[in-house]
């Protein structure tokens, strides 16, 4: 099926929730609001003529310096595919700075576990009914979410934490193997 | 379609679940990942992947790059095969920016794109057996690596981090010499292949360990998001060269190899029928290559801005490609696009945005090898732990990519 026609059978479906409609570069793309975006992503997964079981790529998006009439502060990005029917269509569903929350689709997609924990991870946007929402790629305890655009490219002091760790490395290389009684605080390890 | 039943043991009341950490250093992890292991006796009752050790942080990084400066980020993806992330980089920066690539260009990556999904397949056969304990199987496919890496150096002159292709074409053009040396490794590559079949494939510990282990079923793997050969393995006809060709796939002349069990060995058939069918390819390509220009008239020039950040002032004449990349004036158009291509370990594909200036506002990568991560726990749950090891290799990760 056409991706703009999909589009418009979208907007049949949930006229409340689309905003926009577009095509870029031969792609179409739909601006949605967030509110029923399981829905819209189920809407999309079971009708017979769509059947878009493909999550291809999830992402957020930080819209601050960037200018349209639509946009709120963040944006999660939605991009699915069709693998029998072969057509792809583009969600972009606006979360609001304030309350940076969306539903997340984990019970559509179980590969979109991961994909969501980034995008809490690299933007701070929430994922509501996320089973395990924490940080994958940065440590937990770091601080900032760094592809938010206030988030500068690079910092102005070492990371507390590394210092931490070379402390304690420091530590155990005083580490006695051939005594009985190892000096405590050193059997427990920090991984 | 049947789903996979799994009869967990839980763990009585008094007894603890054993907690096996297994990485970061660990050399059947391919790279730097960590997975913390429940375990009760040698059963997995659960899998927890710790990744991120090897975080870049390339999407920032990109954001404050020109297109042309952010390309050599992503030969450090997938850092086995750099030509396959250099093209995909370049087929969506294209799609962004509408240049168009001419066919001698097209064919010349294509072909270049088959050689890095041998060097990818034939360092994922030699680790994969390795792993499993057939040593001389690796020894062997280095040796063809190795004369892959060499042809690599002579087409670039890099080996690893090749940046060979450029937004519009290739960087130079192929010599007599390379299409001849790639012509005669094209005539006896087959014969390569079966010398590791004739190693592994009626070998009965190879058998045991591969056959019905990790099965993953076809609409569980569409739904954990696993593409390439880890879900054509399980039946699933999905290769993007055929839904959505690039380059020069839509003139070639091949087949995509489909599994049907979903287990190890069923990857492991796909793989290597893949490594025939991509051998078969780089043939069309040198037959069929093309004469022409290498790159687009469009194509934005290599020179570097000035200072990086600074905004040159330049007039009137700003027709030329090179002042367009250059500025930060608003001389492109808006939009996102979404472009994948067919990486040796699945869909890599990029996702931009932009807002009309000579940098990516936001550039998020599909990185196969971060979701086959995400879908090892389901996949392992419920099987030995001697088996870990064997699905890790199966679903071929490489930790560049994952962390980006």
């Amino acid at each position: 099926m056409e991706p703009l026609e999909i589009g418009r059978l979208l907007q049949d479906r949930f006229p409340d929730q689309v905003l926009e409609i577009y095509t870029h570069r031969g792609q179409a793309g739909v601006l949605v609001r967030r509110e029923r975006i399981v829905d819209l992503c189920r809407f999309l997964r079971d009708t017979e003529s769509l059947r878009m079981n493909h999550l291809l790529a999830l992402c957020g998006v930080d819209n601050s310096r960037r200018k349209g009439a639509n946009l709120l502060r963040f944006e999660v990005v939605y991009n699915l595919y069709s693998i029998p029917l072969q057509h792809q269509l583009r969600l972009r569903a606006q979360v609001p700075e304030d309350d940076p929350v969306i539903d997340s689709v984990t019970q559509l997609w179980p590969g979109a576990n991961w994909l969501e924990r980034e995008t809490w991870d690299l933007l701070g946007i929430g994922f509501a009914g996320h089973p395990d929402l924490r940080r994958v790629l940065l440590p937990e305890s770091w601080q900032g979410h760094p592809l938010r655009k206030d988030y500068p490219l690079r910092g102005t002091e070492p990371w507390q934490e590394y210092e931490d760790l070379k402390a304690h490395c420091q530590q155990l290389r005083q580490f006695d193997f051939y005594s009985q009684n190892a000096p405590a605080g050193t059997d427990e390890n920090n991984g | 379609m049947e789903t996979k039943t799994i009869d967990i043991p839980v763990a009585n009341g008094d007894e603890e679940l054993y907690r096996l950490r297994m990485g970061p250093q660990h050399p059947a992890t391919h790279g730097v990942l960590r997975v913390d292991l429940d375990l009760d006796g040698e059963t997995i009752v659960a899998c927890h992947p710790q990744v991120g050790y090897l975080h870049r942080g390339f999407e920032k990084l990109a954001e404050h790059r020109t297109y042309v400066q952010a390309m050599v980020l992503t030969d450090r993806l997938d850092y086995i095969a750099a030509i396959a992330n250099n093209v995909g980089y370049c087929v969506a920066v294209e799609k962004l920016l509408g240049i168009e690539v001419p066919l001698r260009a097209r064919y010349i990556r294509t072909m270049a794109c088959e050689m890095s999904r041998l060097t990818g397949h034939l360092l994922w056969l030699a680790t994969h057996a390795l792993d499993i304990g057939a040593m001389t199987v690796f020894l062997y496919c280095f040796r063809e690596r190795e004369e892959l890496l060499n042809m690599f150096e002579m087409l670039c002159g890099a080996r690893l981090t090749t940046t060979y292709p450029r937004i519009g074409g290739v960087r130079q053009d192929v010599t007599s010499e390379f299409m001849e040396r790639l012509e005669r490794f094209t005539e006896s590559f087959p014969g390569w292949i079966e010398e590791y079949e004739t190693l592994i494939d009626t070998n009965r510990i190879w058998l045991k360990r591969t056959q019905g282990v990790g099965v993953v079923t076809a609409e569980e793997a569409v739904s954990l998001g696993l593409t390439g050969p880890t879900l054509r393995g399980s039946g699933v006809d999905y290769d993007i060269r055929k839904h959505r060709p690039y380059d020069a796939y839509e003139y070639m002349d091949f087949e995509v190899p489909l599994g049907e069990a979903g287990d190890i060995y069923a990857r492991y058939r796909c793989r290597m029928e893949e490594l025939r069918q991509s051998n078969r390819i780089i043939r069309q390509c040198i037959d069929q290559m093309p004469p022409g220009p290498i790159v687009s008239g469009e194509a934005p020039d290599l020179v570097m801005p000035i200072h990086g950040h600074r905004r040159l002032d330049f007039q009137a004449s700003n027709s030329s490609a090179l002042i367009r990349f250059m500025d930060d004036n608003r001389l492109y158009m808006e939009g996102d696009v979404y472009v994948s291509t067919e990486a040796p370990k699945g869909e890599l594909g990029f996702y931009f945005v932009s807002d009309g200036s000579g940098r990516p506002y936001r550039m998020h990568i599909r990185s196969p090898s971060f979701i086959h991560i995400a879908a090892l726990p389901a996949i392992t749950r419920g099987e030995l732990v001697a088996d870990i090891i064997a699905n890790i290799g199966s679903i071929d990760v490489v930790l560049g990519e994952c962390d980006r």
